[in-house]
């Protein structure tokens, strides 16, 4: 069995990312971003972008910055790991930066596999500089999202967002 | 065989208004040594990420030519971009290669384009509208004339000499470099 698509996650989160002016959404796909991913493909006023390895879109979004536009990085924990060193010009520049990650390997995950990167998911962030938000229920995640885009592209902070799978959900076996 | 500051000279000459993104390491030093400029923004880290800042300001500014001009090496770190831009297809990007075939800035080790690896095929492959490997003086002309055209996203592997000329060095300033280059574009810090 797959994951249950989230409807009410993207339902949630397009808006708010309208609303701060987010031009682009590179993403790397995951189960728990699909609902957004798909609204994204049908709305003309935010635009998706599909990337090998989410370091690349860590490289994207400074490069939309430097044109005077916004992005917000979606991805799952394990990329977080591909990030690392990428993730060296958000602080060596201060651009602004937000990710939205959902995470594996917490909250009763099956596949022990994906726990090594989601145990080490908010340190590795940290240990770059990169300020951790976690979310664990639906109604505090617009609250969250929200104070991470302002932060960021108010004072060229750089934000990521831990979904729990609390949240997202659990991929069922 | 030509030289990569006699490459990077010329780019220099026929860029106009071009904003150009730099790969680590040489091609910033070869990009300084031809006189800085805001229009400029000099990685001096961040690996296989010069082709998605360039796809990133490309994006942002579809009406402004964006240059990217790296390395073999950083560009091999990055291979992925190519198929992230092809798939973008971004008319008012070029990325254009400088390659030695060699790390320079580590010991010169062979790089994989010293053996078998194309990068030009892997970009046409990938969906660039113009993708060349470029040996002599004569194609480095006619792809100057044409890479402005706003016809891209184009690339080019420039096949350069084996040799590490004197350093440039850019200003290390992240946040300067950051600020100066959106000033260019009117865009300024908050």
């Amino acid at each position: 069995m797959s994951y249950q698509k989230k409807e009410d996650i993207g339902a949630m989160l397009l808006p708010l990312l309208k609303e701060h002016g987010v031009d682009f959404l590179p993403f790397v796909p995951d189960a728990g971003h699909a609902s957004l991913i798909e609204l994204a493909f049908d709305d003309p006023h935010i635009q998706p972008i599909v990337l090998t390895t989410e370091e690349e879109g860590v490289a994207l979004a400074c490069g939309h910055w430097l044109g005077g536009k916004k992005s917000a990085l979606l991805m799952q924990s394990s990329g977080v790991g591909n990030t690392v060193n990428m993730l060296s010009l958000i602080s060596s520049c201060n651009f602004p930066f937000v990710a939205l990650v959902t995470m594996r390997g917490n909250f009763g995950e099956f596949n022990s596999w994906q726990v090594p990167m989601g145990r080490a998911t908010p340190d590795v962030l940290k240990a770059m500089g990169i300020q951790v938000y976690v979310v664990e229920r639906d109604d505090e995640l617009p609250k969250v999202v929200d104070a991470a885009l302002y932060s960021a592209f108010s004072s060229d902070q750089g934000v990521a967002v831990l979904l729990s799978q609390n949240l997202i959900g659990r991929k069922e076996w | 065989m030509l030289k990569r500051r006699d490459v990077t000279a010329k780019l220099n000459d026929m860029r106009g208004e071009s904003r150009i993104i730099s790969g680590l390491g040489s091609s910033t030093y070869d990009l300084h040594s031809t006189g800085d400029t805001d229009h400029n923004f000099y990685l001096w880290g961040a690996m296989g990420g010069a082709a998605m800042v360039g796809l990133g300001v490309a994006m942002a500014q579809p009406d402004s030519n964006v240059i990217v001009l790296t390395g073999d090496g950083e560009m091999l770190m990055g291979i992925g971009c190519l198929a992230t831009i092809g798939v973008q297809k971004p008319a008012n990007l070029s990325v254009i290669v400088l390659d030695n075939g060699y790390f320079g800035e580590t010991g010169m080790q062979a790089s994989h384009t010293n053996s078998c690896v194309d990068l030009a095929k892997i970009a046409a492959a990938s969906g660039f509208k113009r993708a060349e490997t470029i040996k002599t003086e004569q194609e480095l002309e006619s792809f100057l004339q044409l890479f402005q055209d706003a016809s891209g996203p184009s690339f080019a592997a420039i096949k350069v000499e084996q040799e590490a000329p004197p350093r440039s060095l850019p200003i290390l300033d992240g946040v300067e470099l950051k600020n100066r280059f959106r000033r260019t574009f009117n865009l300024f810090p908050k």
